[in-house]
């Protein structure tokens, strides 16, 4: 289902259209190559030594036994790489080498100690279990209670956290504290009707991604070295791995591999350092793999989180003030996406009076990657329940509270400027005009709603165009595909060039072969390497039409471009089609080829409303979903068919996220569920078909009208869910996840 | 020429507590001239500002905006936008 505004017929031949993927074959028959598919000549396989501590000070390191053992070819340490500290290098380049290697602290149970290449990856695991490591264990912090708790064990000595006026003279485990307000908020709490305050608590969620990191690295005699792996962005992991190596950036290139899945968490490098470093002095290619419980222990998560937020509202249902606190670790390193969190907070909201403060800390966990929309939904899961408990305490419909409430375009933004154009209203009231929303609830049953925001994002892109000489076209770029990119891509270059979609291969290049991409994130390769693309088409379109004016002997300003093919405006000539004018390429100036290199604008934010249905058993604690609906507003959906799966995809990971999803740990630090048995994501019976809305509020400033879809659809569900629940057995869930246990000791509270 | 900055919470430290600047940065201005101008008002604001990962100019966020350049009646916010997943 589509709601479109104003012209529901977009006069587009090919946006909007459902089109067979142009990766489907080959992942559908096994085709397709995946981090860990590549096998090279020669080729050693590497295991990483992991921490077994939480939190430890590195005595020593003896490899001399691994070293010694045969088949073994090359042992690493932090040793191997170089010192950024000394080499002065910004905290946040330091960060990414201290986490890919520990150099003299261990801050989490699976931070890498050393790395082995050898020939069986059996006897890689051996050598690594016989590297001796001394430690001295350390006191650990686990949450953010323990870790701003007076006394608390310091993982970076010297912290002092910024974003505090004045400046702390002590260090503690707060990295940064950020800080948005506006209004009164004492005489917003005064006008208002009622009141509800509340404290919330969220658990680390993994990605959850089916691949695990896998890399391969060949290191020629030269120095140069050639990296195959799966990643949100080769560029990215180029540039991060040859700051942890201490390379120039041209020493390194990366091919990239088929990706199955990423969600943000395949944005950092993890083991490509490693194998360059392994491979570099080994003298041979080396690939290392992950298990599923490194890849637990040792990659994303996103934060854990406490909360508090008091809201006031009058019984008209305007929000009149509201105050967020939240406090989110950031794992071992500083940059938890609570800056983030703290500016999406609110940004459903048109408010007066407000404050929101956010506290980065450090624990003693694998440090946070991005995950869809990073930050947003946690924050969301505390603001929409407290926006849910006014509506049901003024007994205000939730669509309508929201309605009253909601940012539309010249709202100032919680986070500071005006809003543009942007489609909060138009995805609350595709779900109160949803059959869904008047479909009749049974016993136990709950109907939940909230909303979401996220930014989406533009950033550098790149893109070239070659006409072959059949006038088929490949268009490249060095974006990865994990949502439909190259689909899309294809369908903007087919509608500006006026050629079938059929007649166009999109390709994802390596880092010598397309100029520069930043990564697969922040739902901005549609926006941002779509405008490369269409830009590069429309250069294609301008040297084709000069091409037609030489070969009829006219002026430029004679010659149109229509439906694929040069047409001269007085009609006097018959058309050349693409493939007319290509074969003949070398008569009229040579090969046919356009590029474009942009930093993207006009990025589009991203708003969605869902709709949860849940039944709860009050016996046992189980809760299921009964329906679930999301609207969400996509600008223009260039592929209708991966939108859906994106706002489907979005929608189960936060249902898994709030029912069942959560890193546990022993009081020992050591992270008790890793594997996928022991960490449940959701899986297809758990789910039922989760209906869809696509709103299209298009971008003014993307020339089909793009916003980006892959992050907003993560947001709401939590809060969707808690809302369900309770208006099912009317009990206020506090903490996520919800699983049957907690929900079984609220009601037995409850009671 | 007439441009609004506003201040995040963070940086009000410099300017005594104000939260919205008007400046005067003449013809072609860009961002990299407010934050000089800025700077020369509230003295240590601008390596904040540089940092700022991006720029809000009259509600379009911009990332790398240094150079980029700012209207008459403009409104201008310095924002730490982050990476996205």
């Amino acid at each position: 289902m589509t709601v479109t505004e104003d012209n529901p017929n977009t006069g587009y031949k090919w946006v909007g259209t459902h089109q067979i993927r142009p990766d489907g074959l080959d992942k559908v028959t096994g085709k397709a190559r995946f981090g860990a598919d590549l096998v090279l000549p020669g080729m050693l396989h590497g295991r990483v030594l992991r921490s077994p501590h939480a939190h430890a000070r590195i005595v020593s390191i003896d490899t001399s036994d691994a070293e010694a053992m045969e088949g073994v070819r090359a042992v690493i340490t932090g040793a191997d790489f170089p010192d950024l500290v000394e080499a002065g290098r910004s905290t946040a380049d330091i960060a990414v080498a201290a986490n890919a290697m520990a150099r003299d602290k261990v801050l989490y149970e699976g931070h890498p100690v050393a790395a082995v290449a050898a020939t069986t990856r059996e006897l890689a695991a051996a050598a690594v279990k016989a590297i001796k490591v001394t430690y001295e264990v350390l006191g650990h912090v686990l949450t953010v209670d323990e870790a701003m708790a007076d006394g608390a064990p310091l993982l970076h000595d010297g912290m002092i956290t910024n974003g505090v006026d004045p400046k702390p003279e002590t260090p503690s485990n707060v990295a940064a504290k950020t800080t948005f307000e506006r209004g009164d908020l004492d005489k917003g709490f005064a006008e208002a009707d009622m009141v509800v305050e509340r404290e919330f608590t969220t658990k680390p969620v993994h990605q959850g991604y089916i691949e695990p990191h896998a890399a391969v690295a060949d290191c020629g005699q030269d120095g140069r070295a050639t990296l195959w792996c799966s990643s949100q962005g080769h560029f990215a992991m180029r540039a991060y791995a040859c700051t942890v190596l201490g390379w120039d950036t041209g020493r390194l290139k990366v091919i990239p591999a088929e990706i199955g899945g990423g969600f943000g968490g395949k944005t950092v490098i993890y083991l490509e350092p490693l194998a360059v470093r392994l491979s570099q002095k080994a003298g041979r290619p080396v690939k290392l793999v992950m298990d599923r419980d490194e890849v637990f222990r040792a990659t994303g998560p996103t934060s854990g989180s406490r909360m508090k937020v008091k809201m006031g509202m009058t019984n008209e249902g305007r929000i009149t003030a509201a105050q967020v606190w939240l406090a989110f670790e950031a794992g071992a390193f500083p940059g938890s996406p609570v800056g983030a969190a703290s500016m999406c907070a609110l940004a459903c909201y048109d408010l007066e009076n407000f404050l929101i403060e956010g506290y980065d800390v450090v624990v003693n966990k694998p440090r946070v990657a991005a995950y869809r929309a990073p930050g947003a939904p946690i924050s969301a899961f505390a603001v929409e329940s407290v926006v849910d408990e006014l509506a049901k305490g003024i007994g205000m419909d939730p669509i309508d509270v929201r309605l009253a409430n909601a940012a539309k375009e010249g709202t100032q933004a919680p986070y500071g400027p005006k809003m543009p154009r942007v489609g909060l209203i138009e995805t609350l009231e595709a779900i109160k005009n949803h059959p869904n929303y008047q479909a009749e609830l049974g016993p136990n049953q709950g109907r939940g709603v909230a909303c979401g925001f996220w930014f989406n994002a533009g950033m550098n892109s790149s893109a070239t165009v070659h006409v072959n000489e059949d006038g088929t076209v490949t268009v490249v770029t060095g974006s990865p595909d994990i949502g439909g990119s190259r689909q899309s891509m294809a369908l903007m270059a087919a509608e500006t060039l006026g050629i079938a979609y059929d007649r166009i291969r999109p390709v994802v290049a390596d880092t010598e072969t397309v100029g520069f991409n930043d990564v697969t994130g922040g739902s901005r390769v549609t926006l941002a390497t779509g405008a490369a693309v269409v830009e590069s088409c429309e250069k294609v379109i301008e040297s084709l039409r000069e091409r037609a004016a030489k070969t009829w002997d006219c002026e430029v300003d004679e010659v149109e471009w229509v439906d694929g093919q040069a047409q001269r405006s007085d009609g006097s000539q018959p058309p050349l089609s693409l493939g007319d004018l290509a074969s003949k390429a070398g008569r009229t100036g040579g090969p046919i080829s356009a590029n474009a290199s942009l930093n993207a604008r006009g990025v589009g934010a991203g708003y969605s409303t869902q709709m949860a249905d849940i039944e709860v058993d009050p016996e046992t604690g189980v809760s299921r979903i009964v329906r679930y609906t999301t609207a969400q507003d996509a600008g223009r959906a260039i592929s209708p068919q991966y939108v859906e799966g994106q706002f489907q995809g979005g929608v189960a990971q936060g249902i898994g996220w709030a029912l069942n999803e959560e890193y546990v740990h022993g009081t020992d630090g050591r992270m008790q569920n890793q594997s996928f048995l022991d960490y449940r994501i959701p899986v297809a019976s758990d789910l039922p078909m989760i209906d869809t809305v696509i709103v299209e509020v298009p971008n003014p400033a993307h020339p089909y009208g793009v916003r980006g879809v892959g992050e907003v659809g993560i947001v709401p569900p939590m809060a969707a869910v808690a809302n369900a629940i309770n208006g099912a057995i009317g009990v206020r869930m506090e903490a996520l996840p919800m699983s049957p246990p907690s929900i079984l000791a609220a009601v037995n509270d409850q009671s | 020429m007439t441009v609004r900055v506003h201040l995040a919470s963070a940086l009000r430290g410099f300017s005594s507590g104000e939260a919205d600047v008007e400046l005067d940065p003449g013809d072609g201005a860009t961002v990299q001239r407010l934050i000089r101008m800025l700077d020369e008002r509230f003295p240590g604001i601008g390596e904040p500002l540089r940092q700022a990962s991006s720029v809000a100019i009259d509600g379009e966020i911009i990332a790398d905006a240094q150079y980029e350049s700012v209207p008459d009646g403009a409104e201008v916010h310095f924002l730490d936008m982050h990476q996205g997943g």
